[in-house]
């Protein structure tokens, strides 16, 4: 009875309920990253484990395989923001415009990729970059005139396959994102600046880019993130975790090849904490360019 | 959205009842739409023809209907071991998606509502633990997690894929969003009538926070549906796979599974259309939820 009037007691019970998020938080959250951590200064074989100190990431320095996949993912993530942050955000500009009509159709369409998993969209990629004259890329370069190319087994055009994945998975969910941010705008704002006589370009500029700004840095945040992260796209792109020459080997794809498939927990651990180093600098150095860490001082 | 008064593009001064630029608007979302579902169209033609096609010849729209067969579509739903492996991948999601979904909202509900309703000196503390946990990629506690699911004896089972996920910090962080504009009154109304703290929760809270379940369950409905990489690690005996797994094994060099792929993959979309046609607005509200307020 005791127990029971302890555990309904009002000071009780937010402990109770918020018990679950703890746990999960221990077991699945801090012990997996300080074991990764440990790990990642240890060599793990089969029957004993070894501390090998800085060993692992001294390799890794010198890994030119990892180095390669640093690149890889790079590349990726700078042209994904490039081109999943400026066009979602016209479009989401125009769509909020009343010059567009049956609103509602286009945004489902545009919706649609994200509801596929990554196995069938990667595979409808894989299949539409084939590299036989009639796969659909090849049909489409050649009525352009600029013959057909082998997409999946060259640096270029691997990158531009899975840029173009993501391209055609995101676009419409960074679109709706910018949608719902324009919503948050007061209309009240563009009517003064008309009063003073501001073009459409300058309320654009002055206006509605600056009101955009928790937006785009949310948009940017998670493509930072997903960018530096991705991998089964290239999974899928290329069947398993292997390319021609590494042309799709991404950070997480070498976290994977070395920690999963040779069972090499420890250098695979290190693989992720540069990763996890990686993003973190990223992010914390795009918020502060951001302000985002000003705005909550106040 | 359609019916506000007024709108971005208007507010910039462009509303000049130009019809051409309606037109070319309209069209310039038209042709979009067109690019963006060509990939499943191509697929979806692709997949009333023998598979071999796609293995020698790639995917690309070929209309030409005397080409096309039903047969893979027959052959899958044929009742052959083939067949049958298939729907077991498909029924397997749909136990994974279900217990997922139920598991996930009950334990992230619990948790938002004890980080809203109430004042307590670790609220602040827990929910920057709340926020931390999104700042690293679950792709980084990949391997410790397999590690650790492996030493718990949790490997190729439910629980192994989905206790580590349960406790999903986005949907925490959608549901104490939701809930932290709830009148508080509403609590103090209900302990003055004698309701328990957990019946306040259950009886009170829950019903009004409907929306929220609506739009997270789909969210984390489709997340499960989709989701491979750590079911992928975890299970193993093929009895387990989900559909992106099973399909995923399809995808051999020689071919020889297309039919079954193709057809299958086309198939394994229709549940989640049908979901997102009859439940968009939930979705959209899910989705978008993190941008407009982090």
């Amino acid at each position: 009875m005791k127990i029971r009037k302890f555990l309904y007691s009002q000071r009780v019970a937010p402990y109770v309920f918020v018990l679950p998020f703890i746990l999960s938080f221990c077991f699945f959250w801090i012990y997996p990253l300080c074991s990764t951590i440990v790990m990642s200064f240890q060599d793990i074989l089969p029957t004993r484990t070894e501390w090998v100190g800085l060993k692992n990431y001294k390799k890794l320095l010198i890994d030119t395989t990892f180095h390669q996949a640093v690149i890889n993912s790079f590349q990726y993530m700078l042209l994904t923001i490039l081109l999943l942050i400026p066009f979602p955000m016209a479009f989401a500009v125009m769509m909020d415009s009343r010059l567009v009509k049956a609103k509602g159709v286009w945004k489902a369409f545009l919706y649609l990729p994200a509801l596929t998993s990554v196995v069938i969209s990667g595979t409808l990629f894989r299949l539409m970059f084939s590299e036989y004259s009639t796969g659909q890329l090849n049909v489409i370069t050649g009525i352009l005139g600029l013959g057909t190319f082998k997409w999946l087994k060259v640096k270029a055009t691997g990158l531009f396959a899975l840029v173009m994945v993501c391209c055609w998975r995101w676009t419409g969910v960074n679109m709706l994102y910018f949608l719902s941010g324009l919503k948050s705008i007061d209309g009240a704002l563009y009517e003064s600046a008309e009063i003073d006589g501001a073009s459409a370009i300058q309320k654009f500029r002055f206006i509605t880019i600056p009101l955009l700004k928790p937006t785009t840095i949310y948009v940017l945040t998670i493509s930072i993130y997903a960018g530096l992260a991705m991998f089964m796209e290239s999974y899928m792109l290329w069947a398993g975790p292997d390319s021609p020459n590494n042309i799709g080997l991404t950070i997480v794809g070498y976290l994977y090849k070395r920690g999963i498939t040779k069972n090499q927990l420890g250098y695979g651990s290190a693989v992720g904490l540069v990763l996890l180093a990686i993003a973190l600098v990223i992010n914390v150095v795009q918020l502060i360019l951001s302000g985002t860490f000003k705005k909550e001082e106040k | 959205m359609e019916s506000r008064k007024s709108s971005s593009l208007d507010k910039l001064g462009m509303n000049k009842k130009n019809k051409i630029l309606s037109i070319f608007a309209t069209g310039w979302f038209a042709l979009l739409s067109l690019i963006i579902v060509f990939p499943i169209f191509a697929g979806l033609l692709a997949s009333f023809r023998p598979g071999q096609e796609l293995i020698r010849k790639g995917l690309s729209i070929d209309l030409d209907v005397t080409t096309m067969t039903l047969n893979n579509y027959l052959y899958l739903f044929s009742g052959n071991a083939d067949s049958q492996k298939y729907f077991m991948w498909f029924k397997n999601s749909l136990m994974l998606t279900l217990i997922s979904v139920v598991g996930t909202l009950a334990v992230c509900y619990l948790v938002a509502y004890g980080l809203s309703m109430y004042e307590f000196p670790l609220r602040n503390f827990l929910f920057f633990l709340v926020i931390a946990t999104m700042m690293v990629p679950f792709e980084i506690l990949m391997l410790p997690l397999y590690k650790e699911v492996i030493s718990l004896n949790l490997i190729d089972t439910t629980s192994g894929v989905l206790l580590p996920g349960i406790c999903a910090a986005s949907t925490i962080f959608f549901f104490r969003q939701y809930m932290i504009g709830l009148p508080k009154e509403l609590l103090d109304a209900g302990r003055i009538d004698g309701a328990t703290e957990y019946g306040i929760c259950f009886k009170i809270m829950l019903p009004i926070t409907k929306p929220a379940f609506a739009a997270m369950s789909i969210l984390c409905a489709m997340g499960a549906w989709n989701n491979i990489l750590w079911p992928m690690l975890v299970y193993r005996s093929a009895s387990k796979f989900t559909l992106p797994i099973g399909l995923n094994t399809l995808l051999t060099p020689y071919g020889n599974n297309y039919d079954v792929l193709i057809a299958g993959s086309m198939f394994g979309i229709i549940p989640v259309f049908i979901v997102f046609l009859c439940f968009q607005k939930y979705f959209i509200d899910g989705m978008t939820a993190g941008a407009v307020k982090g």
